[in-house]
């Protein structure tokens, strides 16, 4: 592998986490959630995967073990602020430190596992993009069925239309009859699968083991991508791509020679991010009522 | 009008007392669930509680810890309810708190002056840079529009990064040290006339000045809110932007000015870490201070002198943390305790407001 080759491969692997959590985010801001916890579901899903292949002996199954974690985190926000009136924003944070002192407090060195890499022969013979992208952890070729199935379930299915209803104007929403903070909770429980299975992925098939605070602020990453992607499910991948790379070039460039600021590499999402709200705001527009509770008869 | 009559005297007595058992129910299933927590490790709660009350009220150090943690949560809060009056959410404060701090040790390593003016200086300078950092926010919002909430949270990062920045280079803020040695990502030592002195030479006095500023703050806080046409007007903005505006409240200034204020806060906060105890400038050293003081804001529901005692409670808990590990529990236990007892705060009035909110409705199904 050359050096383009080799920087390419790490930038897939260190975006395929972010994908999954991005896609799953995209979803949940899309009906209205702004959710900081998805930093939670995705540490909470990469402890317990690892958890859960030690106990089952199975790397693959600690996929699920994660899936279920994020939906568990994503219940909590989802009954405490939209089923309760709870600040979304408060709820998140206070997921965000209780999942990181709870993986903490539990943690203990286990062996690790790791899933089976899938190699699809011929093309991942390919020059250049053969082993960036036919040459992953077979987790990862998921993302092909899920992120068209999330695309069609926003976009094309009546359930899409009512929860993206939810996020833009959730007092019309309400009078058409859709119920607005359920269409809100289900994108929320949507969002902790991915990131749930984000996490797991970045555990059990990218490194194979759990640290402390492993995730280290991806989620966070994981927001700013939808915001970069001015809430636009192409937007946002590209920016999971484009902050993958980053990340792949601020390990990479050193060893290769190259001296760029490593401090700018890591802060590209968050500059880029602030950036894209500010220059293009009239076209990166967020859903209307992001962020915003939903009482019925308060306007 | 259904819901005035909702309230009339007797039931008001019922309401408080069925509020209080909501309180119990909620903390007790939070320390259940901690309790459940810490005996499946193999651990005891109660050596957990014992080494908790030791670290945080043992003895006359346990207790000056416990002031040191409690001043930068309470200036933190302050400015969190501040904002929040306004109806700005500003959920930044971990990178205020850091920014300040940089600025307080730009400004205590380059001063060359009277040392009475030193420490003054570094607060000073710590709560503009913080004010500085939330002032990015309220640019991009009164000029672009971008929303308040997610820019404080971006800005965070950034400051970890700008913080990280600042400690390698040499000509800005790292170390020096003798020809041959590796400097540390940090700054010099400050020097002693910038430390925080404690409050007195008695035993149980040792506390550092910085939560006598946080209290001041605090108070003044408190007073200009409930009583100043200034605070009358951030109210007013923060329940009802438009009719605020009709009335002649200038959002912008006021709004603007609540954000700055907030970030003052949380920068001072960041200055009185760092000569309190750190004494030198790290990127590390914000440690979580600026999202659990926001949390106080929170519990305390946006109230100066709530606040006072809610941080003291969570001061207890960070410096009771640093004690755990001699009863052998991670002292990550304290971050789980901190959230459980958060949610457990929050539930009992979002529960009741829900409640409230279909009882009128019934009450008109029924008549």
């Amino acid at each position: 592998m050359n050096d383009i080759e080799l920087i390419l491969a790490s930038a897939v692997r260190l975006m395929l986490p972010l994908a999954f959590a991005a896609l799953g985010e995209w979803i949940a801001e899309r009906a209205g959630t702004l959710n900081i916890s998805v930093e939670a579901m995705m540490l909470g899903g990469a402890f317990t995967a690892i958890m859960g292949s030690t106990l089952t002996g199975s790397p693959s199954a600690g996929l699920a073990f994660g899936v279920a974690t994020g939906l568990l985190v994503a219940f909590i926000h989802a009954t405490f602020s939209h089923r309760l009136t709870v600040n979304t924003y408060v709820v998140g944070l206070t997921l965000n430190v209780l999942v990181l002192g709870l993986t903490s407090y539990l943690f203990t060195r286990t062996p690790g596992a790791q899933v089976d890499k899938l190699t699809i022969p011929v093309l991942s013979d390919l020059p250049i993009v053969g082993p960036a992208l036919f040459d992953q952890r077979w987790p990862a070729y998921l993302l092909v069925l899920l992120i068209p199935a999330g695309w069609w379930l926003v976009h094309r299915s009546r359930w899409g239309l009512e929860a993206r209803a939810a996020g833009e104007n959730p007092q019309s929403a309400d009078v058409t009859g859709i119920d607005v903070n359920k269409r809100r909770r289900q994108a929320l429980l949507i969002c902790g699968a991915l990131a749930g299975l984000g996490g797991a992925y970045l555990s059990v098939a990218e490194v194979g083991s759990f640290n402390t605070n492993m995730t280290a602020g991806r989620g966070y990453i994981v927001i700013a991508a939808v915001i970069f992607g001015g809430w636009t499910l192409r937007g946002t991948l590209a920016g999971c791509a484009l902050f993958g790379a980053a990340d792949a070039m601020r390990l990479a460039l050193p060893a290769l020679g190259y001296a760029l600021n490593p401090q700018l590499l890591i802060a590209t999402p968050y500059l880029l991010a602030l950036l894209a709200m500010t220059f293009f705001a009239k076209r990166n527009r967020g859903p209307g009522a992001l962020g915003q509770p939903f009482v019925r008869g308060i306007t | 009008m259904s819901a005035l009559t909702a309230r009339a005297p007797a039931v008001f007595g019922f309401a408080r007392l069925s509020t209080l058992l909501l309180y119990v129910a909620s903390f007790a299933v939070a320390l259940a669930l901690a309790t459940g927590l810490v005996t499946l490790t193999g651990h005891s709660m109660s050596e957990t509680v014992v080494a908790l009350y030791q670290g945080s009220l043992g003895d006359s150090i346990s207790i000056a810890t416990t002031m040191d943690e409690t001043a930068p949560l309470l200036l933190v809060a302050i400015g969190a309810t501040i904002a929040a009056r306004a109806g700005i959410f500003n959920i930044g404060q971990e990178g205020q708190l850091l920014i300040g701090a940089m600025f307080g040790a730009a400004v205590g390593l380059s001063f060359s002056g009277p040392p009475w003016m030193m420490l003054p200086l570094i607060l000073l300078g710590a709560a503009v840079g913080g004010a500085l950092w939330a002032g990015i926010p309220a640019l991009l919002f009164y000029w672009r529009k971008v929303d308040i909430v997610i820019s404080t949270l971006l800005m965070v990062f950034l400051a970890g990064q700008v913080a990280s920045f600042a400690v390698n280079r040499p000509y800005l803020l790292q170390e020096t040290v003798e020809k041959g040695n590796v400097a540390s990502p940090q700054s010099d030592l400050l020097p002693e006339t910038a430390w925080l002195p404690p409050l007195a030479n008695h035993p149980y006095l040792q506390m550092k000045a910085g939560i006598v500023v946080a209290l001041i703050v605090a108070v003044i806080a408190a007073v200009l809110l409930k009583y100043s046409t200034w605070g009358f007007r951030l109210r007013m903005l923060g329940h009802n932007p438009v009719a605020a505006r009709r009335a002649g409240v200038r959002a912008t200034a006021l709004g603007g000015g609540a954000l700055l204020l907030s970030g003052a806060a949380a920068g001072m906060a960041g200055g009185v870490m760092l000569t309190g105890g750190v004494y030198r400038f790290q990127p590390g050293l914000a440690d979580n201070v600026g999202w659990e003081g926001l949390l106080v804001a929170l519990v305390a529901r946006n109230h100066p002198l709530a606040a006072i005692p809610v941080a003291l409670f969570f001061g207890g808990l960070r410096a009771g943390g640093g004690f755990l590990a001699s009863s052998g529990v991670p002292r990550y236990l304290v971050s789980v305790v901190t959230a459980l007892l958060v949610l457990a705060a929050v539930f009992p009035a979002a529960y009741q407001e829900i409640r409230k909110r279909r009882r009128p409705a019934l009450a008109a199904a029924g008549a």
